[in-house]
């Protein structure tokens, strides 16, 4: 069983959680992501980890609170346990060379690219952050962006918070600003089409541009393939060729269909949750 | 006395229309009386043909003996001997191509069914026996790591555990088992049964990790760097092939992988779990192999109205075996043989709407000595389904090459190894799917009972 030890709400759809795993804490990098189940007749799902402690075991995640397996997630406590966590998982990002990076994060995304941006800030990497939100209620870790950011770029798209702009316009900016040899590498995480405009942007001034995909997945080690995106015209599997590509190579329309395949189901199974006390399950 | 009834004792089976609907087991097993009356056909040939026939030795014609002297906890005495997995074994070996092929019986009649007096011997000693086994060995004080618990890996614990050694077992998965938990589906396997052989090892001492991914959480290296003195590396054969025609990535395109693992492992054909797998009413599965078969038996069995099997080759070829092809015909799967699929034809959705395939014929031998299927110009056609379940083999996983440090792998990819299960590495072992290539379970607990001894020596010396 794998302990929760410390759980806390970044706002009202995004929950911080730390938890046991002795075996991912123990070797995690930077960019890697867990599995997990929170229960028997639990799904096992991806989330990146936003970091690690390797001498107290720990990961943390940060995910938002959208389908049934992170509902069930955000009803568990302090205390409470998960049945599986695996990991660490993909390889991890590719910092060798770099020094200065433009961070791009979008949504949730920003979760996702927090736990990268600590491991840039680590390798002495400066980041420039880019981080967007639809509206003042979504905004999460800006101190802890500030924190390890040379710059942060606090956007929502309705201006109820930081400034009114899309991650896109703002990322170009600073490109036409700084010219377009001034980062060495531009990381985005989030949306798939917001990853696919900043590659459009990128592409023109021909800087090196990673993504971070999610995808399906059941195992998480290449076995069941249910991951596979199309990159630089092949097959690649996001759990152990990515989860990190180069973002001019990734077939960004066919990610956009993929995704959305489980969504009807989920939508269905999401709605028991909502109904739900305490955690009980049932079943119609 | 002897049966001379040239035909085995048929199997008691779900009949077709049922089974088709519910994933319990097809074949429910002999009864006490069939076993000994299949037992006495058994001519106790001085030879033992059927145990050269087999990867782990059983000595079957022993085994034999006692089953039809009604002694069934002897019978299985005697198969422990030797096989670590017999409830498996007797289910999912392919008998035909091993110990009854080589049966006398063979040559005019059908074998003796050694298979079925297995299992029926295995599964008697499970609902029968009260003592939990234990291992009487003292221990040796030498630790050692299983890496992987599918078949290999359990049958390579099982040896060591046996010969004193402190064994610890890592899966990647929530579950133990590996393929024996993922892949094959209940209705030939039930999941009971591999529990149960987890658990007899378990109250034997073998230690089980799950949720380690060697070569990711721990490498190979440090488990060595860790006390463990030897490392047995069982981690199967690992990514699915695809076919690389246009469409594959439509949504409703499957590996057989990834569907069975659904069904199998993350149990989606019953509501209380959540693991969706998504409903269609027309599935093809491309592939004619025992992989193939049960991707389409599970399809039939989640509802799906038609299911065919296409395949490139004709029945003379598809390399399935016989009894899983009776059984998905019985079951009302369609075989489309001699086609082979070109392209995956989708809606504006990005959903599957058809497989396009061209019909095929038999040419000339190829380097494999089967007729090689040629394209029939102008024979194209669209098959309307809504699934597609690509079954059509696996590639190498390289991650236990690249995480192990200078460890060497053969020419198919696959970690290599001497005919003892030795890599290059002292003290790292490998063994089944991992070195050879999609394989047998048999196989696989041949490949960890030979590294165990291998193992055994180096740490003996």
């Amino acid at each position: 069983m794998y302990k929760i030890v410390n759980k806390r709400a970044l706002n009202k759809d995004m929950t911080w959680m730390e938890i046991e795993a002795p075996y991912v804490a123990r070797s995690a990098k930077p960019g890697q992501f867990i599995i997990l189940r929170t229960d028997e007749y639990g799904e096992r799902i991806p989330l990146t980890m936003a970091g690690y402690n390797r001498e107290a075991g720990t990961v943390t995640i940060i995910f938002q609170a959208i389908g049934r397996t992170t509902m069930l997630l955000n009803q568990l406590e302090e205390g409470d346990s998960l049945v599986d966590v695996v990991g660490p998982l993909g390889k991890p990002t590719h910092m060798e060379g770099l020094k200065r990076v433009c961070v791009v994060g979008g949504g949730t995304g920003n979760a996702l690219a927090y736990g990268l941006v600590k491991g840039l800030h680590a390798n002495g990497i400066e980041v420039d952050m880019v981080a967007g939100f639809k509206n003042k209620d979504l905004v999460i870790l800006e101190d802890e962006f500030k924190a390890i950011s040379k710059n942060v770029y606090m956007l929502t798209d309705d201006g109820s918070y930081g400034e009114k702009m899309f991650t896109t316009v703002k990322m170009e900016e600073l490109i036409e600003k700084n010219g377009k040899d001034y980062y060495d590498e531009i990381i985005v995480v989030g949306p798939p089409i917001m990853m696919k405009f900043c590659c459009q942007i990128t592409k023109k001034y021909d800087i090196p541009t990673v993504v971070s995909l999610t995808a399906y997945m059941v195992d998480g080690t290449g076995m069941c393939g249910g991951c596979r995106v199309i990159v630089g015209g092949e097959n690649k599997f996001v759990c152990v060729d990515g989860p990190e590509f180069d973002g001019q190579l990734v077939d960004w329309d066919e990610i956009i269909k993929r995704n959305g395949f489980y969504k009807e189901q989920e939508a269905h199974d999401a709605a028991h949750v909502c109904r739900l006390t305490g955690g009980v399950r049932y079943n119609d | 006395m002897i049966n001379l009834i040239r035909k085995k004792n048929p199997m008691p089976e779900q009949a077709p229309d049922v089974r088709n609907k519910n994933f319990k087991e097809v074949c429910t097993g002999y009864t006490e009386e069939m076993a000994i009356n299949e037992a006495m056909r058994c001519l106790q040939c001085r030879k033992k043909p059927c145990t050269t026939g087999c990867p782990v030795m059983v000595k079957i014609p022993d085994f034999i003996a006692k089953v039809a002297e009604g002694k069934f906890e002897e019978a299985y005495q005697i198969i422990s001997e030797t096989s670590s997995l017999p409830a498996i074994c007797g289910r999912v070996c392919p008998q035909e191509n091993q110990c009854e092929g080589k049966c006398v019986h063979a040559k005019k009649g059908e074998s003796v069914g050694i298979g079925r007096l297995e299992r029926f011997v295995a599964d008697y000693h499970r609902a029968h026996s009260t003592e939990e086994e234990t291992v009487d060995v003292a221990p040796n004080g030498h630790k050692v790591a299983v890496v992987g618990s599918g078949p290999a890996g359990l049958a390579c614990a099982g040896d060591l555990i046996g010969l004193g050694y402190d064994v610890t077992v890592f899966e990647s998965l929530h579950k133990e088992g590996g393929v024996l938990a993922y892949g094959i589906p209940e209705f030939r396997l039930p999941k009971d049964i591999v529990a149960a052989e987890v658990s007899k090892l378990k109250a034997k001492g073998v230690k089980f990790i799950t949720n380690v991914v060697v070569g990711r959480s721990i490498t190979t290296d440090e488990l060595l760097k860790e006390g463990y003195e030897a490392v047995f590396v069982g981690t199967g054969a690992g990514l699915p092939s695809f076919m690389n025609i246009p469409g594959e990535n439509l949504l409703g395109v499957y590996s057989a992988n990834e569907y069975l693992t659904r069904i199998n492992l993350m149990k989606a054909y019953k509501d209380e779990y959540d693991t969706p797998v998504g409903y269609a009413k027309n599935i093809a599965v491309v592939g004619g192999g025992n992989v193939a078969m049960d991707a389409a038996r599970c399809a039939k069995r989640m509802g799906a109205e038609n299911v065919y099997i296409i395949y490139r080759r004709s029945m003379e070829e598809i390399p399935a075996r016989r009894e899983e092809i009776h059984h998905a015909m019985e079951e009302g799967i369609e075989f489309m043989l001699l086609n082979n699929p070109i392209a995956i034809e989708g809606d504006e959705n990005a959903r599957v709407t058809g497989i396009k395939c061209i019909k095929m014929e038999l040419g000339e031998a190829d380097a494999s000595g089967r007729r090689k299927p040629v394209e029939i110009k102008g024979s194209e056609f669209v098959l309307p389904v809504d699934a597609v379940i690509m079954s059509i083999g696996t590639k190498l996983n390289k991650l236990i090459l690249d995480t192990t440090e200078n460890l060497e792998a053969n020419k198919k990819g696959g970690i290599g190894t001497d005919e003892h299960g030795a890599t290059n590495r002292a003290g790292v072992f490998a063994g089944g799917d991992a070195v050879t290539g999609a394989a047998t379970v048999i196989l696989a607990m041949g490949a960890g009972k030979t590294a165990a001894a291998s193992m055994h020596e180096y740490l003996s010396k």
